[in-house]
């Protein structure tokens, strides 16, 4: 069988383009009235792309199976160097107080964690495809339990809530893809929602009768209905405790979610600044590099977390919708991939990369608009970062050689 | 693991349904913030990138009555910084303290402006050295929130002339900032602080303009020219006043360096101020942005006050010039007829019980009628009158003559004169058996509780030369106020105004002081002053039949009437081009 260059043209087309939207808009946040250091990083995002495109390229002319051999190493890896992270982490931008980073000396080396999200999604896959029967119970999910919990605790010792936010997102974006019953996926969720709804009594309580109902139609096993009711009156008891042992400015993030105007100087301040930016560009948008929020630097992290302020700003609805529209036929096309995979693991790990990379724009894209939490979490293809424009195209290489081995690949695909 | 096609599909259904549900609410977020609430936040990002620095107005220029400048603005420079944070304020003016010339106070002074008003621009010096302004301008790139404006900066052309009237401004204090008056003002602008400048603090205060700057997220001005037009300032209309410069700065002349006391020119048919000084005066250009702290230590320890207008704020018994009062309350009360002599004539003094009340002259007047009385400044005839009309009738007819009023002059720092408002008085302050009638006798020649303002005296003789009706002194002619405080019957009137004329004939107490082809009518006196040299008091007016002018003047440690008498003269020789004055200064 002749192997194409490119298996997948559409998977290609929508990475590709969503890529140059990217660095397209990392040079523009670059340009600002007052010079800063991020006027040249657009040079090294082009460097990351290419080097990028390599190992999509690389990895796309591997096959499925080798990836699959390599995933319990590349796994084990990415946690050493997670755990790493602890002892030499260093933090960066927004996030200085955090140990997300690699670093030796003063040099950083890179972001593990960008790297563990594609290998957790691997791993995860190996061990769901591994299984006979589909998980009926709390303890038939022990073992994806401990695949994403151990990076997950590491990642959130760090502590970086953005991407333990990305890690919970996969665990159920692939647990739903391996046919657990959705009932179940509420009974393992339902400590964490009781968490949130912990705050008011009345929607706790509400909260709980439902999950008594759930539980008494689901009839998982009887010690485990009783440990997940136990667990909910746990969480939602101990929750103003958890509170009080928030970092404060995971606090504040979490207040100024609820009320941007809370602190408008300081992590409000962020959010306003970018609606405000967001709002400003109208339907048109002010012009490429023409942002004056972003020019007079109201904007903060223009090439980072905010880049899509920019995109907004500049480029107005009408850019936004594109981009959005972009990122919306990547994870269609994706979902397609998954959908024709030859076989299960391929099927999990194409799923389980569209869906860490649709909680990114998803919280990301919010964020901008204070629809979600400051978190800190980048936008695939966008967000200016070596590790994640890396990690990103190492995941298009794999999902281009599942789409090529796949059923309906891009030579036989009809449609 | 359940991975039938049939289930995938089924998953992959729903999953892109979740996906696509997803980026439509995504994207119509954006299409609310976007396209319905653009025009919100494309006003605040307008806000968020222009800055406006305020464009300080001229104030009002201040003419005398022939449009001869008093008040002006002069160009000037003054330094303001913007600043995130009062920490950041405060490390940029410790930056700039050495080439600014900074001083603790100044810096302090930065600060307290900066927390009142932190969005505007903070003035660090409102009135720079050329010195200074070149040295930064040189350096304007390491100061890019310096803000280096020109600005309109008062000046009197003639300083301390005109200081007695004008008064002086100055940097609006944190004290006035909470004063209700002031609710539109701004830390670092400059207001009246004294004199016409505070009374018409609402005319003179121009209307503030603005200028925008773009700036970016620091408060970095970008770029030179502003996106939006400037607001320029309305400069306040001009004040026009009453005052005769030149009158003025003769008066101001012939007290010289060496007399004190205060003088006010008033023209009685209108109540206009022609003139007031207060001698010595101080410099209000010096005071213009801020008031140096020795030359204001200067002023507080200089022991002829010069910091208390002796015009308007001083009081002082108002001895014989008094006698014109109680003549009126007299004759108004019809307690004394025209030729009226008095039982006891005079011998140098009168016996009141056990007490004997001396008349200044110990030779005595002799038995004399009201218009010798005035004309001799007879003090035992105006005993008698005093006891005649009786204290509680004398105390009315004082407060009827507005011995107990302001004068109503248009500055603010007019102190109210002191006259009794009832017999009930003197019980409150010696008991109701504590004083005797000896107070009636004390009252009738201006002594007494009786002090009064130099400029509350001219009114009463303005009163008198305008038959009984007193106008309000004005500097500045905005609301003319009349108000009729006596009648008198052309022969009573004319009585008084013989005795008046007299009084600068030869033989009068200040024949010394008249003018040669001009009928002067007034009055000397002298203000017992226990803490030194008696006073010297002279009120009067001319011409005396057709009066254009009333003079009042009163000489600290003058002694005695006449040489405040001699003043007086030279002030309305030189109004009404009349002279020169035909005696020399004698003292009689």
């Amino acid at each position: 069988m002749s192997r194409p260059i490119v298996s997948d043209f559409r998977l290609l087309a929508a990475a590709g383009l969503l890529s140059l939207f990217g660095v397209a808009m990392v040079y523009s946040a670059g340009q600002t009235d007052t010079p800063t250091a991020v006027a040249t990083v657009y040079k090294s995002q082009i460097l990351w792309l290419l080097i990028g495109l390599g190992f999509a390229y690389a990895v796309g002319h591997s096959s499925v199976r080798f990836i699959e051999w390599m995933t319990t190493p590349l796994y084990l890896l990415s946690i050493v160097l997670l755990g790493l992270t602890l002892v030499i982490g260093k933090g960066a931008g927004t996030a200085a107080s955090t140990k997300s980073w690699l670093a030796i000396g003063s040099h950083r080396i890179g972001q593990p964690s960008e790297i563990a999200k594609v290998t957790v999604v691997l791993m995860l896959a190996k061990v769901l495809a591994n299984q006979r029967e589909t998980p009926r119970s709390l303890l038939d999910l022990w073992k994806p339990a401990i695949v994403v919990g151990i990076p997950w605790l590491i990642i959130m010792l760090q502590p970086d809530l953005g991407t333990g936010i990305v890690f919970i997102g996969i665990f159920f974006a692939m647990l739903f893809w391996a046919g657990v019953a959705w009932p179940l996926l509420i009974l393992i969720a339902s400590p964490a929602i009781s968490l949130i709804l912990s705050f008011s009594v009345g929607l706790w309580g509400a909260w709980f009768f439902i999950l008594l109902a759930l539980v008494l139609w689901y009839r998982p096993y009887l010690i485990e209905g009783i440990v997940l009711m136990v667990l909910n009156v746990a969480t939602g008891v101990i929750a103003p405790m958890m509170w009080e042992k928030l970092a404060p400015y995971q606090q504040n993030r979490l207040k100024v979610f609820i009320d941007p105007s809370a602190d408008p100087r300081a992590s409000g301040y962020h959010v306003i600044q970018s609606k405000v930016a967001i709002g400003s560009g109208g339907f048109f948008g002010k012009g490429f590099t023409l942002g004056t929020q972003k020019r007079l630097a109201f904007l903060p992290e223009q090439h980072t977390d905010f880049i899509f302020s920019v995109v907004g700003e500049e480029l107005g609805f009408l850019g936004v919708t594109i981009a959005l529209a972009l990122f919306l036929w990547l994870f269609l096309r994706i979902t397609q991939i998954a959908e024709r995979a030859n076989d299960s693991y391929s099927s999990l790990v194409a799923f389980g990369l569209m869906s860490s990379w649709f909680v990114h724009v998803l919280v990301n894209v919010g964020m901008t608009l204070n629809l979600m939490p400051i978190t800190g979490i980048p936008l695939p293809f966008f967000s200016y970062g070596g590790s994640f424009m890396l990690a990103s195209w190492l995941a298009v290489g794999i999902l281009m050689r599942i789409s090529g081995e796949g059923r309906g690949s891009a030579l036989s695909l009809r449609r | 693991m359940s991975f039938h096609p049939n289930d995938v599909a089924r998953r992959a259904r729903m999953s892109s349904m979740a996906l696509s549900i997803g980026f439509v609410l995504l994207v119509g977020a954006f299409f609310k913030t976007q396209v319905i609430q653009y025009k919100q936040y494309v006003m605040q990002s307008e806000e968020n990138r222009l800055r406006p620095i305020p464009l300080p107005a001229p104030r009002g220029i201040i003419y005398d009555r022939h449009g001869e400048v008093i008040a002006e603005n002069l160009p000037a420079y003054s330094v303001s910084i913007t600043a995130p944070s009062v920490d950041s304020l405060r490390s940029a003016l410790a930056q700039l303290a050495p080439t600014l010339q900074l001083g603790q106070n100044d810096i302090n002074n930065a600060i307290r402006r900066y927390r009142r008003a932190p969005t505007r621009p903070t003035v660090v010096l409102a009135d720079a050295s050329i010195d200074i302004v070149s040295v930064l301008e040189e350096h304007r790139l390491d100061f890019p929130r310096l803000i280096i404006q020109s600005v309109p900066k008062r000046y009197y052309p003639d300083g301390p002339s005109v200081a007695s009237f004008v008064g002086y401004t100055g940097e609006i204090t944190e004290s006035d900032l909470n004063d209700p008056k002031y609710v539109n003002y701004k830390p670092g602008q400059q207001i009246g602080k004294a004199g016409l400048e505070k009374q018409y603090e609402a005319i003179l205060h121009g209307k503030e303009g603005v200028r925008f700057d773009e700036v970016d997220a620091r408060g970095r001005p970008v770029r030179g020219e502003g996106p939006r037009p400037d607001l320029n300032p309305e400069g306040a209309p001009p004040l026009y006043t009453n005052i005769d410069l030149d009158l003025q700065k003769f008066m101001v002349g012939i007290f010289a360096d060496s007399l004190q006391g205060g003088a006010i020119a008033i023209d009685p048919n209108t109540g206009e101020v022609l003139g007031l000084y207060s001698a010595p005066s101080w410099d209000p250009n010096k005071f213009t942005g801020g008031i140096p702290v020795e030359y204001y230590k200067q002023l507080l320890d200089d022991k002829r006050r010069p910091l208390v207008n002796k015009a308007i704020q001083g009081t002082y018994p108002p001895g014989s010039t008094f006698k014109l009062a109680t003549s009126i309350i007299g004759l108004e009360d019809g307690v004394v007829g025209i030729h009226e002599h008095m039982p006891v004539s005079c011998t140098g003094g009168y016996q009141f019980g056990n007490r004997y009340f001396r008349c200044w002259e110990k030779k005595g007047h002799g038995s004399l009628d009201l218009e010798g009385a005035i004309k001799h400044s007879c003090d035992v005839y105006f005993y008698q009158l005093g006891l005649k009309i009786g204290l509680a009738k004398f105390i009315a007819g004082g407060i009827k003559l507005t011995m107990r009023d302001k004068s109503g002059i248009d500055l603010p720092e007019e102190t109210q004169a002191r006259w009794p408002y009832a017999i009930d008085y003197y019980n409150k302050k010696y008991g109701a058996r504590g004083w005797s009638n000896a107070e009636t006798l004390n009252l009738a020649i201006g002594q007494g509780s009786n002090s009064q303002t130099v400029v509350n005296m001219a009114k009463l003789y303005s009163a008198f030369a305008a038959k009984g009706v007193a106008p309000r002194p004005e500097i500045a002619h905005l609301v003319p106020q009349r108000k009729q405080i006596f009648t008198l019957n052309t022969q009573q009137d004319s009585i008084v105004l013989e005795g008046l004329k007299a009084v600068l004939e030869a033989g009068g107490t200040a024949g010394a002081s008249a003018i040669q082809g001009l009928t002067l009518a007034g009055k000397t006196g002298t203000a017992q002053n226990t803490g030194g040299a008696d006073h010297g008091w002279f009120v009067g007016f001319a011409p005396a039949d057709k009066p254009k002018i009333v003079v009042a003047v009163l000489l600290e440690f003058g002694l005695h009437g006449s040489r405040a008498a001699h003043i007086a003269s030279a002030i309305i020789g030189h109004y009404l081009k009349v002279g020169p004055i035909k005696a020399t200064m004698d003292e009689g």
